[in-house]
This record gives structure tokens, C-alpha cells and sequence, in this order.
């Protein structure tokens, strides 16, 4: 999908020879290299490119002589990307001479050099490969968000994201807004001192959702299918047995989470008394102002409250839900102020979990005389007689195991998402109907820096279906879901793509001519960014692309390729890196490596003038999960002796921000060892290596063991072949 | 590209810590013009400067790299560095903000090339690095720096009548005379992420703190164990670069504590728990010792408890009394009482490491009088339509992630503004 319409290609190579460029390194050799294939109409040097009068050279150049296509020689793409801004017209990429090259190697060495060399022949390679995209936006994209699930955090998406203009049907399963507000009595203090309870926010934000004339309220609804892509999705809601069809931009799931079940939690006594119930009964019963003994009704004056119930347990949920300790102390004060003089409160817990601000109200409840806290195992919950339950515990702070005889006990069971047994969304998606979940069924984003970095693009998890929390954070990620849904949008509008390529206008584009239907694509894209057509052809979903590139490094036939980032472009690069003869005694290694991680690292330690191997030569790529078969088999065909795939962690903790590329990147490598054994090449010349942007300081090190390995097993026999 | 396209005022940012780039980075990325004031010479506030997150452990650069490019590429977002905001005034929609911007002595002609780090003869103490190190008086703030310029620390300068630098510098670069300048900003809204400081834990007197190298506070250790920082993440006993075999953690250090900080500080359990597990991953045999109130792993992160009492750290419940020298210098002995067993408790240290909360930088600030904020220095969230949002530590004391999502909600909050009066 190059633009056929732009103007004949016209090349100019700008080296500069500041920052001790010029003294390192044999800059009429570069400038003769720029002169050759591709050749730029123009080639210059600058001793202080950056500067206003370097920059203007260029300028001139693009204004006065109709370059468009723009090579500079330099610095690290990584700084002065302000400066060297020329606009959407110009193809622009940048050699890095000076972190990659004249800072970390010999300055006057031949192989120092050689690697400019190399690197400059690559970026215009690269240049000549590149075109401008053309504008994936095909039609007008939708401005409504869809907001499922209408409690603390649904209400809240929804006000906010209407309060910023947009149109927002929010979508809920009961026949009144709510959710989990509905329930309560009373609501945590939320402003200093943190010590008196407020009235629940569920009039205040009920209103407020139907003052807004941008939300539209479905009630007693349920989503049962979404399909299509951001900007322009297409969602099916039954209400009363009707199916509505609706046209939604983004979507916001915001579907809480329900108690867990206390049938499961006999050991604490739930069943054997009726006294022994669970916060959410407890709440009821403050809530109609009847605080009693369910066994005969009279005032429930004493009552336990055990702490983790259900939480925090490897046989039940092995989380912790949060906001069960400030509930647990909220409902002590239930009963103090329902029996202001023999009202007591015994509270059992493990770890009092009050953060923040809540230590406030925590220290209030702890002056409370009527109000008992212990730290303790609960160990036994049992009848005493027909109205009395006995509560145990032993590792208490009073030196011991103590019992206690209430009227209540009152079980603080955790919470359990919403999605755990119902997709919810019904996406019509490839690779499921769910947003995938974390872990525990939660939804959740593996990402601390990027909490809203979801899977599915433009459908944003908030609240408790994503993660345990109090009413108060679930408003701000009710808010912040709106903004990044509010987002998704306008990334669609205008065709850029969503974090974290944040604002890139490419996308790959699929030869489907010569698409076999292998569905590797359809399978391990990590966003489910393509369906398949009846026949098995992937179908793309432009606005669910992140624009990984994991798609093209799957492609066994390489059909899928993007403007400036394809499988020939970079095959192109490898081709143009000059091979010495084995006599020579001179290796190269090739490295790819993950522009997010590995790429500044190594900048950082060309920052630090580490010094190291300079037989490598660098390929960045957006993940390595990008990483083409056919690229590793023509360096190791073209003479390359090894080749390094510098990328993030994966497993469990992985850092991938395109969550599966160097996981699916060490799987693929697996692969091409077997067939480099089958040509009776060392598997070992490959190697994946795990290399965080942090470690910047070990290079030196990585790179030398590297080496020293290959060295053992000798020269590439294919060398010069 | 999704370039501003409104006339409307932009949004200031005040504070480029994680919270600020990100709630700068969100609103920009929806079209909306944006200015952020940062202190410092540098982005990244006091994230970048960890040595790991919880709980995955991985390196704050990586995604700082991410938020960071997100700055660079957005002709939207205009960044005042080595700036602070003194005084607000006006009201939604259309606020006057003053602004003093503090010499960097370097321009924007300086390249980063480094060469006038060579000849400047004058030492300082690495902020960056809390001290740890020291760099010369012209510094680069840090490997990753943001933006790439060095710049003149004047109180460890000579100032003009050495000015090596400034003839050593090909770009004409270095002005030693440059002067501090005050600005007016008109803006639409304000988003307050001005985060935190470690509070001063010279002010516990039984826990020692500056009487000893080896003991340290919590985000100095992070310096110690960052592969970013002085001894490549290797941590070693400040005294003597030795290698530790016993280290104790003393948790809610002023947090929770009637006569310094009344509320917890939320991240110092799990900054604890994890500074644990870095050393365990150095070093599998040290013996390693949490002293505690009560653990407060919420959510998931309760697995990040079990990992670490998997790996042996060692948990007690109870209050450190007093931490002292041995008799013979050598290590740090820890009194503690265990409040399950009501026993005193000791344990030898090599490195004892002071979990201090979270105060709010705002308290003391000029600023602080332009804000509604409580007693603490926290800025209140407003109760109605307001233009002032706070965001992350300068709201509560909350983590890397809840900063990042009260600062995406805090874009919007700031969007609703511009919107209103567009």
C-alpha cells in the first residue's frame, strides 16, 4: 500500500562530524557510501547538525530542492527527535554513529569503521525500502462509548466520559443503576479526619447519570455479542427479550464483582448457626436498621467480625480482597451506633489492611471502647445454645488463645470477579469471547507503568471485575477507563495506533494473494487483531492493531509487511552489511534486538562510553516476536557466525509490552535450531538472550561471552558461499 | 497524527514524575495541549530512581523509555525543567500561574557530547544517586536523562572565574551567567503531581539514622540495587563495600506513628518485601528480617507475600525499639519486641534499611498556598466541578500503578474544563 501518488524519491544524506564523529571515524568514506546505491541526490556534512543552522541545511534542502527522503547520520534516533522533525511527508530514519558506534569503539580502527560503514549502508537501505503510509482511516468512526455494568465505577465512567461530550449507553444487568452502592449503609469516610461515615454516594451519582442527556441508561440489559474494532463496533444488548442493536466506539467493562460464596466456608461455621452470616447479610440488616440475631430476632448487642474469610487462603482465594478490613471496622461502627452503650464489636483479623488515609479511620475505631481488635487465626466458630456463637482464635496479641461468646458472627467473605464464569463482553473475536484475564479471573493488565494496556484494544476493564478495591479507586478507574476509551476513539479517527507504539500511523498490510491460510498470524497475534474468513484467511481489524509486528515475524510465506517495516527491508539491511572474508580473521554477529529495551540500553551504554565487541552489528525491531525465520537463515546463509536476539523477559513476570513477542520469539528459535542442526550448522549460533534496558553495564560482558562461545565452535563454514 | 486542534488554554502539569508524564502523556494523546513544570533537570520524579517495581520486579526505565518517547515525539507537550510553580491564581477554565524557571547554565546548543565533564575541576553529591556518588559540578542528572543536556550544579560551581567548561564546549553551550527567570502561564486546568519526599528519619532518634553508614533509607537501598546505580545493582554494605549477609528491614519508619506520619504510607510492605527478594536473589543464603505492624499486600500482591515468605524472609511482628553499633563496630544490632510472644527480640545486621513514609513534597512548598490541601500536605481531591486536580503521592500515598491510573482519570478531569468553556 505504498503511496503511488507521491513524488519521485529523492534521497538526502546528512553526517555529522560533531560530538567526536569527525575524529573518529573516515567520514569521506561514509560520504562516498552515500554516494553510491541507493545514492543521495545530495550528501553533506555538518559539524553541529543539531544546531539551527545544521537543521536549516536540511530544511533548505526539503523546501528549495525537493528532497523527501531524508538519511541522517548522527546521533541516536532516541534524542533530538524535536529537532530533526520534518514533517509527515519526509521518510526520515537516523544512523546511529555516535552511542552505537564512536562512543563505545576505537576511534582511527578500521573495524570501528567497517561498523559506521555498515550502519550507514542499512539506514539507506532502509530509507529506499520505506514509504509514507497511507491513511488507514476508511470511514467515520463512532463517538458513543459503551459502559457495561452500572455501579461506583460504571456510573462513574459514564458521567465522565459524557461530561467530556461523548455519548455513552450505559448498559446494566439489574432493573436499577447501582451495583454494589446499592447495598450499603453507610459509605467510608472519604475526606479528614476519616472518622465519620458518610451516607452512600448512590443518589448523589444516580442523579447525576440521569442528568447527563449524553448517557443512555439500559436497565434489566445484558450485552450478547460485540464485534467489529475500535471506533467501530457493533454490540448487541437483549432488553426484555428484544435485541438492540448498537454502533459504540469503545467499550468500558465495568462489571464489578460478587461475594464469594460463605456455603464454601463451614470451617468458619457459616450453617451451623443461623447467627453466622456474611458482610453482605450484615449490611442488609444495618441498612433496613434491624441489627439482630437471625435465630429470634432480638438486637444482635455482640458481635465478631472474622477477617479474611475466604480471602488470603490458598483453598479459597488465595488474594486478598482489599476492602474487607475497612468494611469489617465500618460495620463495627454499625453496631456502636445502633447500641451506643452495650453495643460491642470483636474484630479478628489478620493483617489490618487499612492504607493510606484509612489508617485515620482504623486509629478512630481503635479508640472506640466498645470496639475489641485482635490480630488472630480464627481456629473455631460454633453454636453456643440456640442464640449464641462462640468464636476462637488463637496468635493473638493478649498472649494466647482467646474465645469469645456474641450473638453475631458476621464472616468477611472477599470477592470473586464477575467474569470468572461469564465472558460477559461475547466478542466475536478469533481467539475467544472474553477479555483474556490475568490471573484468579480477574482481567487485569500485567502492566505497573501502564495499568489501561489491555489485550483487546478499545475495551477497557475497571473496578472490581479487574482487581480488588474500595469505592473510592474504583471512581478513578472508572475515570481513568473513560479517558482511555475516550482515546481509542480518536486514535481510530484519525488512524494511530494505541500504546505502547503510542501515535504510530503504520499498520501491516497482508498480501492475501499468497496467503496459504496457516492462521500462525490469526493464532499468535497477542491482541486477537484478526478473525478469519470462512476459508481461513485472516481478516484485519486496522484499529485493534498495535502495530507489533508479531504477524509478520509468524508468516512462513512473508506476506505480511509493513510501509516502512517488512520483511524485505530488513532482509535488504542484513544483505547490506559487508562480510569479510574468513581469512580475514574477522567475525561479524548479527543482533536483533527490541527497540523498547535492548535499544536504549545500548545507547545508555555508549552514554557511559563502555567499550565493547565491535564486530556486532545491531537490527532493531519493534518486539523481537517480529523476529522473521527467514531473516536468521539468510544471515547465517550469508555469513554471519552468530546471531544474538537481545530481548525482554517472558514467563510469569514477563516484560514484554506486546506480552507474548520474546515468549514466541525463544519458541520459534527452538524451530530454526532444528533445522540448523539439519544443515549441519551449530544451533548454538543463535541465541536469545535476556537483556532488560537496565543492564546497560553488563553488555560489555554479554557480548564478550557471546563471542568467546562462537569463537569456540569456529567460523561459519558458509562464509563466502 | 492527533495534534491539538482546539484554541482552548492548555493543561498544566505540575510535577514529572510518573504520575505528571503520564496524566501530561494521556491528555496530549487526545489532543490536548499540555505544559509540564518539573523541578528537577530531569523527567522522572522518584520512580525512575527505583531500583525495581513491585511486584514483577522489572526495571522502571522500561517503561519510562516508553513514557518518555511518548514526550518526545508530541509536539503537544512543552516540558519546563529545573522549574516550580510559586503562585495560582484565577479559576477553572482560566487560571494565571506563575512560574520560576532556575538557571540550567547549559542552553539547548549542548549536545550531551560530555567533553566538559573532563575538565571541570569541582565535585558534587549525585542527587540522583542520593548521594552515593558523586558527580562533577557540570553532570548529566542520569544515564537515560530526560532531556539529554547536562547541567551546572552552581552551589559546587566556581562559576566564572574558572569556567573550563564553557571554553572546552565546540557549541557554546555553557553560560554561567545565566540568570533565573519568571514566567506567566495561562492555562485551563491544573493537574497537581508534585509526589513525595522520604520523610526525615534523623527524627526517629532510636532508629539511628545518620549516625550510621549502614543504616540506610528505603529509597537510598533502591539506588543500591539499581543496575542503573553505582555498583551496577550489586548491593553491597555501604561502610565498607562488603558483601551482606544480614540485613533487617524496619517497616512503618514515621508511617502509622502518632508523632511523625498518623497515616501509612501503602508502598513501604511491599517496597520492603521486594528490596527482601533482590537481595535474596543476590545473595540465596542471607538471612533477612522484616520488622512489621501488619503486612498490607492488597489484591494480587498477596502473592507477592507468599513469594517472599517462600524465600525465607524472616517476619515479625512488633515495633523496633533501638538499633545500635555491636561493641566492636562491626554490625548494627536490632531490639525489637515481638508482640505475638511479647518476647525482646535482637538480630544482628550488616545493613539495616528504614522503610520512611511518604510525606507529601508540597508540605512547606510556596505552593502549598495556592492548594486546598489537609494537615499532612496532601492536596485535597475537590468535592465539585473544580480546575485543580491532585494526582498520585501529592492526593495519598499510593503506588506506581494507582498513581498512573488516578493520573489517566485526572486527564479527563482536566479535559471536562476545557470542554465546558470551549
Amino acid at each position: 500500500m505504498a503511496n503511488d501518488t507521491a513524488a519521485e524519491p529523492k534521497l538526502g544524506t546528512y553526517i555529522c562530524t560533531g560530538c567526536g564523529l569527525g575524529d573518529a571515524l573516515d567520514i569521506e568514506a561514509l560520504e562516498k557510501i552515500a554516494n553510491g546505491d541507493p545514492k543521495s541526490s545530495t550528501c553533506k556534512t555538518n559539524a553541529f547538525l543539531c544546531s539551527d543552522e545544521g537543521v536549516k541545511v536540511i530544511r533548505d534542502d526539503i523546501d528549495g530542492e525537493g528532497v523527501n527522503r531524508v538519511v541522517i547520520a548522527a546521533c541516536s534516533g532516541r534524542v533530538n527527535q524535536d529537532v530533526f522533525a520534518f514533517g509527515d511527508d519526509v521518510v526520515l530514519d537516523r544512523v546511529n554513529l555516535r552511542e552505537q558506534v564512536a562512543w563505545c569503539h576505537t576511534p582511527n580502527d578500521e573495524e570501528t569503521d567497517a561498523l559506521a560503514q555498515d550502519y550507514l549502508r542499512m539506514g539507506l537501505v532502509k530509507n529506499s525500502k520505506s514509504s509514507i503510509p497511507e491513511s488507514s482511516v476508511t470511514q467515520e468512526v463512532y463517538d458513543t462509548l459503551l459502559v457495561i455494568g452500572a455501579g461506583a465505577t460504571g456510573m462513574q465512567a459514564a458521567i465522565e466520559a459524557a461530561k467530556a461530550g461523548h455519548k455513552v449507553v450505559l448498559v446494566e444487568k439489574e432493573a436499577e443503576l447501582g451495583g454494589y452502592l446499592r447495598t450499603l449503609h453507610r459509605q467510608l469516610p472519604q475526606r479528614q479526619p476519616y472518622a465519620e461515615l458518610s451516607e452512600p454516594d448512590l443518589a448523589r451519582k444516580e442523579g447525576e447519570v440521569k442528568a447527563q442527556p449524553n448517557i443512555e441508561v439500559m436497565t434489566s440489559s445484558e450485552v450478547v455479542k460485540i464485534s467489529g474494532q475500535p471506533g467501530l463496533f457493533t454490540a448487541l444488548v437483549k432488553r426484555d427479550g428484544d435485541e438492540v442493536a448498537m454502533q459504540v466506539g469503545s467499550v468500558v467493562l465495568a462489571t464489578g464483582a460478587s461475594s464469594y460464596d460463605a456455603a464454601k466456608l463451614d470451617h468458619l461455621g457459616f450453617g451451623a448457626s443461623p447467627n453466622v452470616v456474611s458482610s453482605d447479610t450484615f449490611e442488609a440488616m444495618a441498612k433496613s436498621g434491624k441489627i439482630v440475631r437471625p435465630s429470634d430476632g432480638r438486637p444482635a448487642t455482640s458481635v465478631a467480625f472474622v477477617l479474611c474469610a475466604g480471602s488470603r487462603d490458598p483453598d479459597h482465594l488465595p488474594y486478598c480482597s482489599s476492602s474487607c478490613c475497612a468494611t469489617s471496622l465500618k460495620q463495627a461502627a454499625y453496631v456502636r451506633e445502633a447500641d451506643p452503650v452495650n453495643g460491642r464489636a470483636f474484630v479478628f483479623y489478620r493483617d489490618m489492611r487499612t492504607p493510606g488515609h484509612q489508617e485515620y479511620f482504623y486509629k478512630a475505631m481503635q479508640e472506640d471502647e466498645g470496639v475489641f481488635l485482635t490480630k488472630g487465626n480464627v481456629t473455631e466458630v460454633k453454636p453456643v445454645g440456640a442464640n449464641q456463637v462462640s468464636v476462637t482464635a488463637e496468635e493473638t496479641l493478649l498472649g494466647g488463645p482467646i474465645t469469645v461468646e456474641v450473638d453475631l458472627v458476621v464472616l468477611a467473605t472477599g470477592i470473586v470477579p464477575s467474569t470468572l464464569e461469564n465472558d460477559i463482553l461475547a466478542l466475536e473475536y478469533r481467539q475467544g469471547a472474553a477479555l483474556p484475564d490475568l490471573k484468579y479471573g480477574f482481567p487485569d493488565s500485567h502492566f505497573i507503568c501502564f495499568p489501561y494496556e489491555t489485550r483487546r484494544t478499545g475495551i477497557f476493564a475497571a473496578g472490581t471485575v479487574r482487581a480488588p478495591m474500595d469505592i473510592a479507586n474504583a471512581y478513578i478507574d472508572g475515570g481513568g477507563a473513560a479517558m482511555k476509551a475516550i482515546q481509542a476513539i480518536e486514535y481510530a479517527r484519525t488512524g494511530i495506533a494505541a500504546l505502547p507504539r503510542a501515535m504510530d500511523p503504520t499498520y501491516p498490510d497482508f498480501g492475501l494473494d499468497r496467503c496459504t491460510a496457516c492462521k500462525r498470524c490469526t493464532e499468535e497475534c497477542p491482541f486477537g487483531t484478526l478473525n478469519e474468513d470462512e476459508k481461513g484467511f485472516p481478516q484485519l481489524n486496522i484499529n485493534r492493531c498495535r502495530r507489533c509486528g508479531i504477524c509478520m515475524g509468524a508468516c512462513p510465506e512473508r506476506v505480511i509487511n509493513f510501509q516502512n517495516y517488512s520483511i524485505d527491508g530488513t532482509s535488504s539491511q542484513i544483505r547490506a552489511i559487508d562480510i569479510p572474508s574468513e581469512d580475514s580473521g574477522k567475525l561479524r554477529f548479527l543482533a536483533f534486538m527490541c527497540e523498547n529495551d535492548a535499544y536504549p540500553a545500548i545507547d545508555m551504554a555508549g552514554v557511559k562510553r563502555l567499550q565493547y565487541d565491535v564486530q556486532v552489528r545491531f537490527v532493531p525491531v519493534r518486539c523481537l516476536g517480529a523476529i522473521n525465520q527467514v531473516w536468521i537463515a539468510d544471515s547465517l546463509s550469508g555469513g554471519f557466525d552468530g546471531v544474538m536476539l537481545l530481548g525482554c523477559k517472558h514467563g510469569d513476570n514477563y516484560q514484554c509490552h506486546m506480552i507474548r513477542g520474546s515468549e514466541l520469539a525463544v519458541e520459534r528459535l527452538g524451530k530454526i535450531q532444528e533445522t540448523l542442526d539439519r544443515l549441519g550448522l551449530e544451533a548454538e549460533r543463535v541465541q536469545y538472550i535476556e537483556f532488560p534496558i537496565s543492564e546497560y553495564q553488563r553488555f560489555p560482558e554479554i557480548v564478550k561471552g557471546f563471542v568467546k562461545h562462537i569463537n569456540k565452535i569456529g567460523p561459519n563454514p558458509f562464509k563466502g558461499f | 497524527m492527533a495534534t491539538a486542534t482546539s484554541d482552548a488554554l492548555p493543561i498544566l502539569v505540575i510535577g514529572g514524575g510518573i504520575a505528571g508524564l503520564t496524566a501530561a502523556n494521556e491528555a496530549a494523546e487526545a489532543g490536548h495541549r499540555v505544559i509540564i513544570v518539573e523541578k528537577e533537570a530531569y523527567l522522572g520524579g522518584r520512580a525512575i530512581r527505583l531500583g525495581k517495581y513491585f511486584p514483577k520486579l522489572c526495571p522502571p526505565y522500561c517503561g519510562f523509555e516508553i513514557n518518555l518517547r511518548r514526550i518526545k515525539q508530541n509536539p503537544d507537550v512543552t516540558v519546563h525543567t529545573l522549574a516550580e510553580v510559586t503562585k495560582i491564581s484565577g479559576g477553572p477554565g482560566d487560571y494565571t500561574v506563575s512560574m520560576r524557571q532556575e538557571p540550567r547554565y547549559v542552553n539547548q546548543r549542548c549536545t550531551a557530547c560530555g567533553e566538559c565533564v573532563e575538565v571541570c575541576p569541582e565535585d558534587r553529591g549525585d542527587d540522583f544517586n542520593y548521594g552515593l556518588t558523586k558527580t562533577k559540578a557540570i553532570y548529566l542528572p542520569h544515564d537515560m536523562a530526560f532531556p539529554m543536556k547536562f547541567a551546572v550544579d552552581m552551589a559546587a560551581c566556581q562559576g566564572s572565574s574558572c569556567s573550563k567548561c564553557v571554553e572546552k564546549c565546540q557549541y557554546d553551550a555553557i553560560d554561567l551567567a545565566q540568570q533565573a527567570q519568571d514566567k506567566e502561564l495561562k492555562v485551563g486546568a491544573i493537574i497537581v503531581a508534585t509526589g513525595w519526599r522520604p520523610y526525615d528519619a534523623s527524627r526517629m532518634d532510636n532508629l539511628g539514622f545518620g549516625t550510621h553508614p549502614n543504616i540506610v533509607n528505603n529509597v537510598t537501598f533502591e539506588r543500591m540495587a539499581a543496575e542503573s546505580g553505582p555498583t551496577a545493582g550489586k548491593i553491597l554494605r555501604p561502610s565498607d563495600g562488603k558483601l551482606p549477609k544480614r540485613v533487617v528491614f524496619v517497616h512503618c519508619a514515621g508511617s502509622r506513628d502518632e508523632n511523625h506520619l498518623q497515616f501509612c504510607s501503602s508502598i513501604c510492605c511491599m517496597a520492603s518485601l521486594k528490596e527482601g527478594l533482590l537481595l535474596k536473589e543476590q545473595y540465596p543464603d542471607a538471612e533477612v528480617t522484616d520488622f512489621y505492624i501488619d503486612i498490607r499486600t492488597p489484591g494480587r500482591y498477596e502473592d507477592f507475600f507468599t513469594t517472599a515468605k517462600e524465600a525465607g524472609i524472616e517476619l515479625i511482628k512488633g515495633k523496633v525499639a533501638k538499633i545500635e553499633p555491636s561493641t566492636d563496630g562491626q554490625y548494627l544490632v536490632v531490639t525489637a519486641e515481638d508482640a505475638v510472644s511479647g518476647k525482646k527480640v535482637h538480630r544482628v545486621a550488616d545493613i539495616v534499611v528504614l522503610a520512611t513514609g511518604m510525606q507529601p513534597s508540597l508540605l512547606g512548598d510556596p505552593l502549598a498556598g495556592s492548594l486546598e490541601h489537609d494537615e499532612d500536605g496532601f492536596v485535597m481531591t475537590p468535592l465539585s466541578d473544580a480546575g485543580i486536580f491532585p494526582v498520585g503521592c501529592a492526593r495519598a500515598p499510593v503506588d506506581v500503578t494507582t498513581s498512573t491510573r488516578d493520573a489517566t482519570a485526572a486527564a479527563l478531569h482536566s479535559i471536562h474544563q476545557l470542554v465546558a468553556r470551549s
